[in-house]
């Protein structure tokens, strides 16, 4: 595996509450990674670790064997770490097209220009084409505070994709979405980045999604890494089902593929 | 050319036509004109703060600023020349909100409304004190050369009026440019979401603090020109109820264009000769009423009357 970035007994704490310890992952070019774990599990937390939107209270973070640890979050966007949000962060008085033309202009201009039209073919092109790669480009000139949750996710996702990043993280992606459009979310998302060559490690409650879109699942307990490997084998993990997925789930899953039993 | 558009186009037309009202209008309407530029480009300054989501209650600082400096330069060092004031006026002024901004730009919405006005009473408080200065009664400013050329007369207050109509102008014309420049586009998502903006790769700190830096060298401008215009300065230029007049005037005029407040700030003229006129005691609270009205009936300001007819002219048009 072509290790891009790595945390090495990374650490957060809250005063006395320890939010995440003892974390060591690797996340390799190009991987497609699913996280579980229960609310206050430290999923998040070691993802605001890596964006740089909290510094770690101990150890290291690496990207490309260089140290990122402590870095502002821009710098880290800059570097090719991007995210999503589990409350989409939008420009939600601005239209669906001013938000992607907005993300690509930062993304494009170190230092943005004064006196340039911001506006022009070519930017407005590319950025319909995000929008089209993500299936909302029937959205464009619509106002984001009116839309649907499940539009604004995937607002959200293509904000974050359009610096083309190495590795990107979604945080809870479905969460707020529907049943119904869960699936096709995770569809229409999964398909938009298979184009790119982007890693991307996603949160996720729903284990359907997991064991759909997750090659790899990394569990998170009380704010330990309880187990991390192939989605098969960390789904049917003992730790992993008595902490994290609750017996329910297979035990729904084992009836289904029996063919059900009344 | 460089891509202008039609609000650039209606500024650069708007200068020989503003030139030429000069010689026809009467001559109280020029005067009111031309103080009226001067204090439209602090609410033009105060307007692109407040599309960043930054109320400025302390623009009167800068607008003091640019004024003094000016005034200074040609009453302790002789400088007499109206390019060189001007300059001096945007310089000192983009230098102060340099300083300033470093503390500013780490406030938002009331902190930075408060903080803001509490800088310009500090100064207000520093020039009412200062002898030097004339105190509570400022100091008078010389009329301007252009050039090595001093007109007198008449020739004099044209050659003031156009060397005011020109620089107004022309810095509300790049002020439209800078809005839908990168850097304008930041300073709207700025008002909506700071967490994506720094998500994205850019500081939102140094937005605000360029914005800060921008609208300040422009007050400074509208400074000098007004304190040409009068001839004199004093603290009140950066008394709180300065600022909340540039306040006022963003709020009725709207900031939907970078026309408006120009034509704001000439409107609240009118109004406040007639309602001075037409009660000499109470004028004040006319304008509070007018502000009351436009709250309720217009909340996006005057501006968005003519939005409003261009867009039902449009929805005609499709039918």
């Amino acid at each position: 595996m072509n290790t891009i970035l790595e945390t090495v007994d990374l650490k957060r704490t809250f005063g006395a509450v320890v939010a995440a310890s003892n974390i060591n992952i690797k996340i390799g070019a190009g991987e497609v990674l699913g996280v579980i774990g229960s609310n206050g599990a430290g999923k998040t937390t070691f993802v605001n670790m890596v964006t740089g939107y909290l510094e770690p209270s101990s150890g290291q973070i690496l990207f490309h064997g260089e140290s990122i640890t402590g870095k502002k979050t821009r710098d880290i966007t800059r570097l090719g770490i991007c995210r999503s949000f589990q409350i989409p962060q939008l420009f939600m008085e601005l239209t669906v097209i001013d938000n992607i033309i907005i993300a690509l202009t930062v993304a494009r201009e170190v230092k943005p220009s004064m006196l340039k039209p911001t506006i022009n073919k070519e930017i407005f092109d590319e950025a319909m084409d995000i929008l089209r790669r993500f299936q909302i480009d029937q959205y464009a000139e619509s106002e984001v505070g009116v839309l649907a949750q499940g539009i604004r996710k995937l607002i959200d996702i293509a904000m974050a994709t359009v610096g083309d990043p190495e590795l990107l993280f979604l945080d809870e992606p479905t969460s707020g979405v529907s049943a119904d459009e869960k699936m096709q979310i995770m569809d229409v998302l999964i398909s938009a980045l298979k184009s790119t060559k982007t890693a991307v490690l996603f949160i996720e409650h729903d284990m359907e999604i997991i064991e759909k879109f997750a090659p790899r699942v990394i569990a998170f307990y009380e704010g330990t890494v309880l187990a991390d490997g192939d989605a098969a084998d960390v789904l049917e993990n003992e730790k992993v089902r008595e902490f994290v997925i609750g017996k329910e789930f297979h035990r729904q899953a084992e009836t289904e593929q029996q063919g059900g039993i009344a | 050319m460089m891509n202008l558009d039609r609000t650039e186009k209606l500024l650069l037309a708007g200068i020989p036509i503003l030139i030429l009202l000069g010689f026809v209008l009467p001559e109280w309407v020029v005067n009111y004109i031309q103080v009226s530029l001067g204090t439209g480009l602090v609410a033009l300054a105060v307007m692109i703060q407040m599309r960043a989501g930054l109320v400025s209650f302390g623009q009167g600082l800068y607008f003091c600023i640019g004024g003094y400096a000016a005034g200074m330069a040609g009453k302790f060092m002789g400088v007499s020349d109206i390019f060189i004031l001007l300059i001096i006026g945007m310089l000192v002024s983009l230098f102060m909100a340099f300083i300033a901004g470093f503390l500013l730009r780490r406030y938002r919405e009331i902190f930075f409304a408060m903080l803001s006005l509490a800088l310009s009473m500090i100064l207000y408080g520093l020039l009412s004190k200062l002898e030097v200065l004339g105190s509570t009664d400022g100091f008078n400013i010389p009329s301007p050369t252009y050039l090595g050329w001093a007109p007198e007369g008449d020739t004099a207050k044209h050659a003031l009026y156009i060397a005011t109509c020109i620089p107004a102008l022309l810095c509300a014309a790049l002020l439209n440019r800078y809005l839908r420049s990168p850097m304008g586009f930041i300073g709207e998502a700025l008002r909506e979401n700071e967490i994506r903006l720094e998500y994205l790769g850019t500081s939102a700190h140094r937005a605000v603090h360029i914005k800060y830096m921008i609208a300040a060298t422009v007050s400074g401008l509208g400074g000098v020109l007004w304190a040409l215009a009068l001839g004199h300065v004093d603290p009140e230029m950066t008394n709180w109820t300065t600022s909340g007049q540039f306040v006022f005037i963003s709020i009725l005029s709207g900031v939907g264009n970078i026309v408006a407040p120009l034509f704001g700030t000439f409107i609240l003229e009118i109004v406040r000769v007639y309602a001075v006129e037409a009660s000499p005691n109470t004028w004040q609270m006319i304008l509070g009423v007018i502000m009351l009205l436009t709250i309720i009936f217009l909340p996006k300001g005057l501006w968005s009357l003519i939005q409003r007819k261009k867009a039902s002219a449009e929805e005609t048009t499709q039918k």
